[in-house]
Formats: structure tokens, C-alpha cells, sequence
């Protein structure tokens, strides 16, 4: 088993805990002294620094969440001087504005680090040559995994995401090995793949690394039988660092969280309390070594269990489930993150719809497919064919412009999206991402 | 004195048709001349009927999305090259025509052709200039 950095991946847990407390100490005294957002939130319930004793303070701690991210925009929670910052990164937010997270040159080296573990937890090699098909750009995914694979030593084709036809071209000539990629894009990859003349034994294809959006083990085992690959989930989010926070390895059983960077608890998201290893809930990170933009127990509204018994892989970081599902009511389509009031907030602007809108998503030929239905208001219709389309197509570009992604707008008919008492249901998703089996 | 047609929103799935006409039975409103247009998403109904007023509100009332729009009749021999004649004297007077839809009038035998276009003033004034017949709104409702 071929590990990156064994003397952390396989650190006694004792050994561990310690190096995480005082990790954990350095990082508060970190905040309280350069985020006022935090200094607040210390101040607040009387907390001094000093008073981190144990791991166990940590549920003393204030919780970070994606709404402090907002409304710190852009750069109100980073921990450094802008000077210091030598990147910056972006994901979509729950409004108009998106999250943004930055990266001193230690941090960027933090992550390289994390993500080459990553990578040999996953089976990739100096041998191997690897295509990253994660987009790259202000998306994390792209230069997140490429700086791991370099460091790591694998010959990087940095072709980003698309073109699908020189994807596969690509991978015939140059005799790719590692593919990385969101698992909806390797299964449309597959297929033209097998729709092309291309002679399966020019494909030299062995591993998948696969991430930035949920996938159940049935889509694994279809992409694995479609490209001759093993599946390897990985897990990261933007705010913690990107990809490089999790990682299966070939055993199966389930994301070794690397904690020695980032210290994962579970909590009942309603109470806000700590629960114990093995109950479901939502997954709270603190980053314990990032200088740019550390956050403190911050709520990724991901649900899953840790467990903490180590696996026969050797690596004694605390192990993660696969995502099960939300604590919000986010969506990630082809890998981007959308939150339905971003739509609310386009359609709003556009001032011409009534706010009653219906998001059917749908996985049609292994790629993501969003439908935003829009009740069509008398104050909106008129008896002409093109207006009614051009009104389609206006609020069609400002809502693809917002999140990024293609999406269609279908005029339905007034009061025919269900009105809920209470919350409003916004969401009809026909992809069943997070059922297993 | 323009023809008011009565437009209703009509989203592409089975029934909704057959809705929108039940309304009206019901309230004994008779539909004259009807046209659809359609896209793969939506339709637009687009109806003449004896009592346009009485039609708006009892469709509104019945949540349809529903709008009034103006239309000009023009009455047409019913022989080949009517209709020709007449476009042609509404391009040359200027007037674009949105779109058009017609009927043949049981009581004259003459064909009716509504028409949406940008400019109703325009239009009737090329097709009086010329002594093609324009119909006043209640004797097509009356039809």
C-alpha cells in the first residue's frame, strides 16, 4: 500500500490527538488575534484562547457557517494580509455572491500535500499518467488535484473538463492511466468511448479518482465495468481546502479523512450537539493548519458517520461514510453547487415572474439536467409565441449566469407548483444520488 | 370597434384544452373561431367568442392565465386568390401581420380572416381605401 506521508497517515491515534490539540490551540490563538469576525464570536461567550484545554473544549467553540462566509465577502475571514495571499478560489453561494476562499503559499503546499496523499491512497503512482477532467479555474477541483499529482509525481494532462471527443482521444494516444473527473462526467466519458472505433486494449485506463459530487456504489460499479477502472471516492469542499480532505483507498471502507489537517465532528444538526462515532449526522470540520483561511468548526451541511477503527490499510485516520445526503437543500449538478434561492434571487431581479418556480433535475444520458418551471403570471403573458420564448430565453441567460451551468426554463401554467403549508417545495430531483446499493 | 380575441396560456400537457372550453360551456359562452399556436413547452389558445367580457372573467375566476388582445376582421370572398389580394394590400399599406387565423361565415358564405397586426389603424385604413369589407366587433361575435 503505497502511502505519501506514513508517518502521519499512520500515526498512533494517541500520538495524533495530541498533535491535533495543539494544532487546535495554535489555530484559536490564530483567530482570536487576526479575524474580528472571530474575536467577536470568542468575546461573545467569554472564551479566551487559554481556555482550550482538550479536544473535548472543541464543542465550546462558536460553529462557522456558509451565511459568516457571505457575509464576510470577499475576503473578511482570511487570517493573513492580502499581500500574503497568493490565491484565491471561488464557489457558488447561497445568493448572487459566491464564497471565497484564499491560499498563502504554506496553505497551497498544505493542500499539495494532502491531495498527493490523496493520490496514493487512491493507488496513483510517479508511473502513472493521469488526466484531470475537473474544470479548472476559480473551481477548485482543476488545480486542487493537479498540484497533488505533481507533487505526487504523475504525469499530468491538465485537459480540464469537455470536449469529450478529445478527452477520449487523449487517453487512446497519450495512454492514460488515472482519470479525475466528477463521476457523471467518467460515465459520459464511457460512452462515447464505447460509441467510438477506439480499440479497447489502446485503452490503458486503471484507476478513476472521482469527487466533487455524490455517487452511489452503483454508478461506481456501471463506470468501473464501462472503463476498466477501479472507483475511488474522494472528498473535499472549497471552504475546508478543496479536494484533499478525504480519500478512499482500495479497501472500501469508506474516506480516510487525513484529521491531522482537519478535525472532523459529527453533530445533530438541529441541537447543534456533539455526537458520538457512529451516529449519522452533519459533518463539522475545523481547518487546523490553514494560515489564509482557517475556519473554526465549520458546518459543511454534509451528512454522513465517522468511524474510528483503523483499516487493514494501515492508516489510522478517522474514516467517513460517503455523503448521505444534505442539511440544506443544495444541489450539486455536474458538479457545481446550486442553492435554489440563487434561482429565487435571479428570477426576482428579472421582476417579471411570479416567485412560485419548481427545480426538476434529472440525469439524462449520465449527464445532469435542471429544469426551472415558472409559473407563467397574466402580468407576464402576452398572446405572442416569441415573446413568451424570449421571455424564457432572458431569464434562462441571467440564471445560467448566476450558477454557471446550462440550465431550461419551462412557462407553466399559474397555480399548477404545488403550494406547500410551511416550506415551500422547490426541489423534485430524479437522480436518487445518495441511494445506496 | 376592433375584434377582441381572448388569449390563454395553455402549458403542453392532456386535458388543459378540454379545461379551458369546459369553462366556457358552462357559462354558455359559445366560441366562434379558435386557433392554436404551439412550441414544445406551451401553447396559445387564442379564441373568438359571443361574449368576450363574460369569457376574460370566467376563465380568470377559473385560475387560467388569460389575456385581451385586439384583432381586426376582414371579410374575404371565399375564392381562391381572396386572401392574396387582400396581403398584398396590407403590405403595401405597411401593415406587418403578427399572425392570422380564419373561418367561412355561415351566414354570408364569405371567409373570415382575423388578423393581429402592429398597427390596427393602419391596416383599416388600407383595406377601406381599397372597399375590402372590415366587420365591426359585435357582428363577428354574433356570427
Amino acid at each position: 500500500m503505497g502511502y505519501w506521508n506514513q508517518e502521519y497517515e499512520c500515526m498512533p491515534v494517541e500520538q495524533r490527538q495530541e498533535l491535533q490539540l495543539e494544532r487546535l490551540q495554535s489555530l484559536v490563538k490564530r483567530l482570536y488575534e487576526n479575524v474580528p469576525h472571530y474575536q467577536r464570536a470568542f468575546r461573545a461567550i467569554s472564551l479566551r484562547p487559554g481556555d482550550v484545554q482538550s479536544l473535548d473544549d472543541l464543542k465550546r467553540l462558536p460553529f462557522t457557517t456558509k451565511d459568516d462566509l457571505r457575509q464576510a465577502y470577499p475576503f473578511g475571514l482570511f487570517a493573513t494580509p492580502l499581500k500574503s495571499i497568493v490565491r484565491v478560489h471561488a464557489s457558488s453561494g447561497t445568493t448572487g455572491k459566491p464564497t471565497v476562499v484564499g491560499y498563502t503559499k504554506d496553505d497551497v503546499e498544505t493542500w499539495s500535500e494532502v491531495m498527493a496523499r490523496t493520490l496514493a491512497c487512491a493507488g496513483v503512482t510517479s508511473d502513472d499518467i493521469m488526466q484531470i477532467a475537473y474544470g479548472y479555474g476559480l473551481f477548485t477541483g482543476g488545480l486542487g488535484v493537479h498540484y497533488g499529482a505533481e507533487k505526487l509525481g504523475a504525469t499530468v494532462v491538465p485537459v480540464s473538463v469537455g470536449n469529450t471527443k478529445r478527452q477520449v482521444m487523449l487517453m487512446e494516444d497519450f495512454g492514460t492511466t488515472v482519470l479525475a473527473c466528477t463521476p457523471s462526467y467518467a460515465l459520459h466519458l464511457a460512452e462515447v468511448l464505447q460509441e467510438s472505433n477506439i480499440d479497447p486494449s489502446r485503452i490503458r485506463l486503471r484507476i478513476g479518482v472521482f469527487g466533487a459530487e455524490p455517487w452511489s456504489y452503483a454508478l461506481g460499479r456501471e463506470i468501473e465495468q464501462k472503463l476498466g477502472v477501479i472507483s475511488i471516492d474522494i472528498f473535499g469542499l472549497s471552504e475546508i481546502i478543496g479536494p484533499g480532505v478525504a480519500s478512499e483507498c482500495p479497501y472500501n471502507m469508506g474516506l480516510h479523512l487525513f484529521d491531522d489537517h482537519f478535525l472532523p465532528e459529527i453533530i445533530d444538526p438541529d441541537t447543534g450537539e456533539q455526537l458520538p462515532y457512529g451516529q449519522k449526522g452533519e459533518l463539522v470540520i475545523t481547518t487546523l493548519t490553514k494560515q489564509g483561511f482557517p475556519l473554526l468548526r465549520y458546518r459543511t451541511r454534509d451528512v454522513t458517520v465517522l468511524h474510528p477503527e483503523p483499516c487493514p490499510c494501515g492508516r489510522t485516520h478517522v474514516r467517513m461514510s460517503r455523503i448521505m445526503g444534505r442539511t440544506d437543500d443544495m444541489l450539486i449538478i455536474r458538479g457545481v453547487n446550486v442553492f435554489p434561492s440563487q434561482i429565487e434571487t435571479a428570477l426576482l431581479e428579472l421582476g417579471q415572474v411570479e416567485p412560485h418556480y419548481l427545480l426538476v433535475v434529472d440525469r439524462k444520458g449520465n449527464l445532469d439536467t435542471i429544469e426551472i418551471w415558472v409559473e407563467v403570471s397574466e402580468k407576464v403573458f402576452k398572446d405572442e409565441v416569441r415573446h413568451l420564448e424570449k421571455l424564457e430565453k432572458t431569464m434562462q441567460r441571467e440564471i445560467e449566469g448566476i450558477l454557471g451551468i446550462g440550465v431550461k426554463v419551462k412557462l407553466v401554467e399559474p397555480k399548477t407548483i404545488e403550494r406547500s403549508q410551511g416550506k415551500a417545495k422547490r426541489i423534485v430531483d430524479r437522480r436518487e444520488v445518495y441511494k445506496e446499493g | 370597434m376592433w375584434v377582441k380575441q381572448i388569449s390563454v396560456f395553455l402549458e403542453n400537457k392532456s386535458g388543459r384544452l378540454a379545461a379551458v372550453t369546459r369553462i366556457l360551456g358552462n357559462e354558455g359562452i359559445n366560441i366562434r373561431a379558435l386557433s392554436i399556436a404551439d412550441t414544445s413547452d406551451f401553447g396559445i389558445l387564442r379564441l373568438i367568442v359571443d361574449d368576450p367580457a363574460k369569457a376574460y372573467s370566467k376563465l380568470k375566476e377559473g385560475g387560467i392565465t388569460v389575456s385581451e388582445t385586439e384583432v381586426i376582421a376582414v371579410e374575404i370572398p371565399d375564392t381562391p386568390g381572396g386572401l392574396a389580394s387582400v396581403l398584398d394590400i396590407l403590405d403595401a399599406g405597411g401593415a406587418n401581420i403578427e399572425y392570422l387565423y380564419a373561418f367561412v361565415s355561415k351566414s354570408s358564405g364569405n371567409a373570415l380572416v382575423l388578423m393581429k397586426v402592429e398597427d390596427l389603424d393602419k391596416a383599416a385604413a388600407a383595406l377601406k381605401a381599397n372597399n375590402i369589407p372590415v366587420p365591426g366587433a359585435e357582428q363577428v361575435y354574433n356570427i
